[in-house]
């Protein structure tokens, strides 16, 4: 396995290989399946949407809908207005969303299609609705793309003059319907009234009932959109997918909002508490039970992650928190990094690595995978946490690997159950422990086999 | 109401008339084989299962060569989403090239976009000839590359010379053509023009064979090269599944080009006809008595008597292997239906091996076909090129003198072509039961509502489809990656496939997906009497 990799690391400028990240579309997509009967629709040639809706159903084996606008090189030449157009009419037509969200590709960036004028010129049916976002593949990577999706909703449809509803808006970051589902739980028993935006719970994580429903329950609503203008405040949990979105809900709409890191581990799940509560507000008893539990378990097994070493790869906001929750756990990252491009997830994952005194971490944005396969090489760790690409180097190195992030592509379950929160990070301390201790069962010999650990 | 208008009678006018031509029921071929529209654009917004050109080029021709570095030009994307996710296997030659497991890229910027990207990628090869030691680099460009105009062909003349490898790009930006098609021919027009022929070494013996569209899925090349090799045939390259420059550059060479999947490589079959005098044979590994009469056709292709005893002899042998499983499984399918809606020619070969489990066919179609994919090459001359097509370059080639060879006499071609087919590809209407749809671009609406209508008890499709289906309650395979299973080809596939299919029908979570409390609860005793059924 990756056999060709050498040991040695040379500069690279123009060459990724194994890369750690991908195009921005995918991004909006996944972020416009989050909202109510809506369909999604990508500006460019068919390529594109038929890879991203194979790509989210290969992560949460699920229907993931989307259109496009079929670019031919005639489009290509002459502006892709009038596929837009079609496309528009044929899918109200035929599969009857409420809503469409446009993103664009590098294709219809490249040629400068003004999607502003497409939509604002277009005559659509009293109660239908299409919004776009910018969405160039060649910025960034699909965190950029899933914000920026956000906040073309939020541009289009966040009424400014919405009446005051005193509900909190939280925007839960690019994470899966399981940790969405946890968030809410937790806003729940903290007794706040609230708007989650996007929620893809209930729509990527669909019941099965022998009856398909292109339009199943969850999503947030089209109304619920606008009345985050009127919300009394934003989280916004983690600072690449979601600042951006909510620092556009406050331009438009005057909400103030707090971007706070994913909840992942202890200290972040405690950030999101005390700002979901508030300065007067209280904390229920079974969120104080749950983290107990959590701390209960994190000292229990505390032997078997003590100083263990691992790499971090995935997502700049779920590389962070995972890098916090496996430091709380006494483990130390060497190797973070993240496939999407910007300084500022290296100073934070800096910020984290320097509350437990590590200073000897690799930490890279913008980076591939195949760049940490060679720093592993040189310096191995005990184990690999990230997505399902890791597997290829966990198999050349033999290194134990947990899967958490985007893509998860080769496992089954995962995006129902949380890693957000103190349940998500119960369910996390038990994989890492789970692989850890597998590994020493398998490695030890006979005499050292421990039937109790 | 038939289906097809039930189906056709919700569209809007313009979609009725752009839709209705690709839609047909099967009411028997004897006085000729319906004309289906295939192979023109989608509409836009109709939810199409269609990829583009570059996902035809890179994603299933050039891809799975394994012993060339093939650096996507474009934003990270389109690369990305074809490392790892074809399942066209492949194992490192005794030179230990494998590149299927790297995904390259130039991962464009911004500036690039606006200043060029060239540049970039010219730095891009000299990266990985420096860290990779290729002997072959393929370029694959995306959309922006060709709206840019980064001449990808001049920067790969350049790195020839300077690096001393084949370098070869393929202009398959993803907006030209109307499907994955484009692409194929694109490839195959690439390997045509730079690695075949390139090598004289000749074959072990002269029954020697390229496979030509069998891209090794789920280890479906593997299955047929033993199946081949056992009866005495040389493989000489398979292309592409397992492919390797150093295979492809010497596949001229041989006696007999195999054509499995029609749609992808058939350019590739009759250009090698053109210039080095190499007869195809279209064949069919998938289903079981598909398998036996392609390795029958192909033996008396070659004429020997030997080679025919020994085809009958691993024929037999096989068959016996496998006999008792098939039984088995075909026992438990019996009378089943099936829809298939796959890219290229899988959703013809299937049928042949769902008949040997005793399930029939109501609905089949082809993502990217053209018209002779469906009608057989008969109509080549009567399709018309359009605006679509004529962006796709059509490679003239000439007879090379030196190195064309025939091997049939004038007489026994003549012969071969009334008895085995040989250069014909019939198509797959006529091999479709009377009164099953032929459906091309199946669309998520059509999907729905064919499902619905007709029932399958299995939907062969794709990822895109499977859980729309699934969700709906019919068990939906995907014929694209086989679900991570296979091999699907040969004998030993067959039996593969039917477990596989028995797996998915009898999986016990089907009988419990409504609960208890929501179905009929049984009436009381009391209420019972008097009630006439034992």
């Amino acid at each position: 396995m990756l056999d060709l990799t050498p040991k040695t690391v040379t500069e690279r400028g123009a060459l990724r290989v194994n890369p750690c990240k991908t195009c921005q579309p995918v991004g909006a997509l996944y972020a416009a399946l989050g909202v109510h009967k809506c369909m999604p629709h990508s500006h460019g040639s068919q390529g594109c949407v038929s890879y991203h809706r194979t790509f989210l159903t290969r992560h949460f084996k699920e229907p993931a809908i989307a259109a496009s606008s079929s670019f031919t090189e005639g489009a290509s030449v002459f502006g892709g207005g009038p596929n837009l157009r079609t496309a528009v009419k044929n899918i109200f037509d035929i599969y009857n969303p409420d809503i469409i969200a446009v993103h664009t590709t590098c294709l219809s960036e490249t040629i400068g299609d003004d999607l502003n004028s497409y939509i604002l010129e277009m005559s659509l049916p009293d109660d239908k609705t299409v919004v776009h976002s910018n969405t160039p593949s060649y910025v960034g990577s699909h965190i950029t793309g899933y914000a920026n999706m956000l906040s073309g909703f939020i541009r289009y449809l966040a009424d400014a003059h919405a009446a005051g509803n005193g509900k909190t808006a939280v925007f839960p970051g690019f994470v899966n319907p399981g940790d969405i589902r946890e968030i809410k739980r937790m806003l729940e028993l903290l007794g706040l009234s609230f708007i989650v935006f996007p929620d893809q719970s209930g729509v990527m994580d669909a019941p099965m009932t022998n009856t398909y429903q292109m339009y199943p329950e969850g999503g947030t609503t089209i109304d619920e959109i606008r009345a985050l203008g009127g919300c009394a405040r934003v989280l916004s949990l983690g600072r690449f997918s979601c600042e951006a979105p909510a620092d556009a809900l406050e331009k438009k709409c005057g909400v103030p909002y707090v971007s706070l890191p994913l909840p992942i581990g202890v200290a972040a799940t405690d950030e999101f508490v005390m700002a979901a509560a508030g300065p007067d507000g209280s904390v229920p008893g079974e969120l104080d039970d749950e983290r107990g539990r959590l701390l209960d378990l994190m000292l229990d097994a505390n032997p078997y992650f003590y100083n263990k070493t691992l790499a971090v790869f995935g997502d700049p906001d779920t590389v962070l928190g995972l890098t916090a929750f496996t430091l709380e756990l006494g483990m130390k990252p060497k190797y973070v990094i993240t496939g999407t491009p910007g300084d500022a997830f290296v100073r934070q994952a800096r910020a984290v690595l320097d509350r437990f005194g590590i200073v000897d971490a690799k930490v890279k944005a913008a980076a591939d995978l195949f760049e940490l396969h060679q720093w592993i090489k040189n310096e191995p760790v005990d184990l690999l946490l990230g997505t399902s690409y890791g597997k290829q180097i966990a198999k050349a190195e033999d290194i134990p690997m947990v899967r958490a992030g985007f893509p998860v592509l080769d496992r089954y379950g995962h995006s129902y159950m949380p890693i957000v929160g103190y349940q998500g990070a119960m369910r996390l301390a038990e994989l890492v422990a789970n692989a850890l201790m597998d590994r020493q069962d398998r490695d030890c010999a006979d005499e050292d086999m421990d039937v109790v650990m | 109401m038939d289906v097809k208008s039930e189906i056709l009678g919700r569209y809007n006018a313009k979609v009725f008339k752009n839709r209705k031509d690709h839609i047909l029921r099967v009411t028997g071929t004897e006085g000729g084989v319906p004309e289906i529209a295939a192979n023109t654009r989608a509409m836009p917004g109709i939810m199409t299962n269609r990829g583009c050109c570059y996902a035809g080029c890179k994603g299933v021709v050039v891809g799975p060569i394994r012993d060339a570095v093939t650096i996507t030009h474009g934003p990270i994307g389109c690369g990305f989403y074809t490392w790892g996710t074809r399942r066209n296997k492949a194992r490192a030659g005794e030179d230990g090239k494998n590149f299927i497991q790297y995904c390259f890229s130039t991962d464009m910027q911004e500036s690039d976009i606006v200043f060029g990207g060239d540049k970039k990628l010219r730095q891009a090869i000299k990266e990985a000839v420096e860290i990779f030691h290729p002997q072959t680099v393929f370029i694959c460009s995306t959309c922006p590359v060709g709206l840019i105009g980064d001449d990808i062909h001049a920067v790969a003349a350049e790195a020839e010379k300077l690096y001393g490898i084949t370098c070869t790009a393929f202009s398959c930006e993803g907006y030209k053509g109307v499907s994955q098609s484009g692409g194929h021919h694109i490839a195959n027009n690439g390997l045509m023009k730079r690695l075949i022929g390139s090598n004289d070494t000749p074959p072990e013996t002269k029954y020697s064979v390229n496979l030509l569209g069998e891209y090794n899925i789920g280890g479906d090349g593997w299955e047929v090269e033993r199946i081949l090799r056992r009866i005495g045939y040389d493989v000489v390259s398979v292309f592409t599944g397992d492919g390797s420059v150093e295979r492809i550059s010497r596949s001229h060479m041989v006696n007999l080009n195999l054509v499995q999947c029609h749609r992808s490589i058939n350019y590739v079959a009759e250009m090698m006809k053109t210039v080095y005098g190499v007869d195809w044979l279209k064949v069919n590994f998938i289903g079981l008595d598909a398998v036996c009469d392609s390795l029958r056709n192909i033996a008396e292709f070659f004429g020997d008597e030997d080679l025919k005893r020994r085809t009958e002899e691993v024929v037999a042998e096989e068959m016996a292997g496998i006999a008792e499983d098939m039984a088995f499984f075909k026992n438990k399918l019996e009378g089943r239906t099936a829809a298939l809606f796959v890219g290229g020619s899988r959703s013809h070969h299937y049928q042949a091996l769902l008949k040997n489990l005793g399930v029939s066919t109501v609905l089949a179609g082809y993502e990217f076909a053209h018209r002779d994919d469906y009608e057989g090459r008969d109509i080549i001359p009567e399709i018309k090129e359009d605006a679509d097509s004529k962006n796709i370059e059509q490679l003239e080639v000439e007879r090379d003198p030196k190195r064309y060879r025939a091997f049939l006499s004038p007489e026994r071609y003549e012969e071969l072509k009334a008895s085995i087919g040989l250069e014909n590809y019939r198509g797959m209407i006529r091999d479709m039961p009377d009164g099953s749809y032929v459906v091309d671009d199946l669309n998520h609406f059509e999907t729905e509502q064919f499902s619905k209508l007709l029932r399958p008890d299995i939907f062969f499709s794709g990822i895109k489809d499977k859980y729309v289906l699934q969700k709906g309650g019919t068990l939906s395979r995907q014929l694209h990656s086989y679900d991570y299973s296979g091999p699907y080809a040969g004998f030993k596939g067959a039996v593969v496939f039917g477990r596989d299919l028995v797996m998915g029908l009898y999986a016990p979570a089907w009988n419990m997906v409504t609960p208890p409390w929501k179905k009929e609860r049984p009436e009381k005793d009391s209420e019972k009497e008097g009630s006439s059924h034992a």
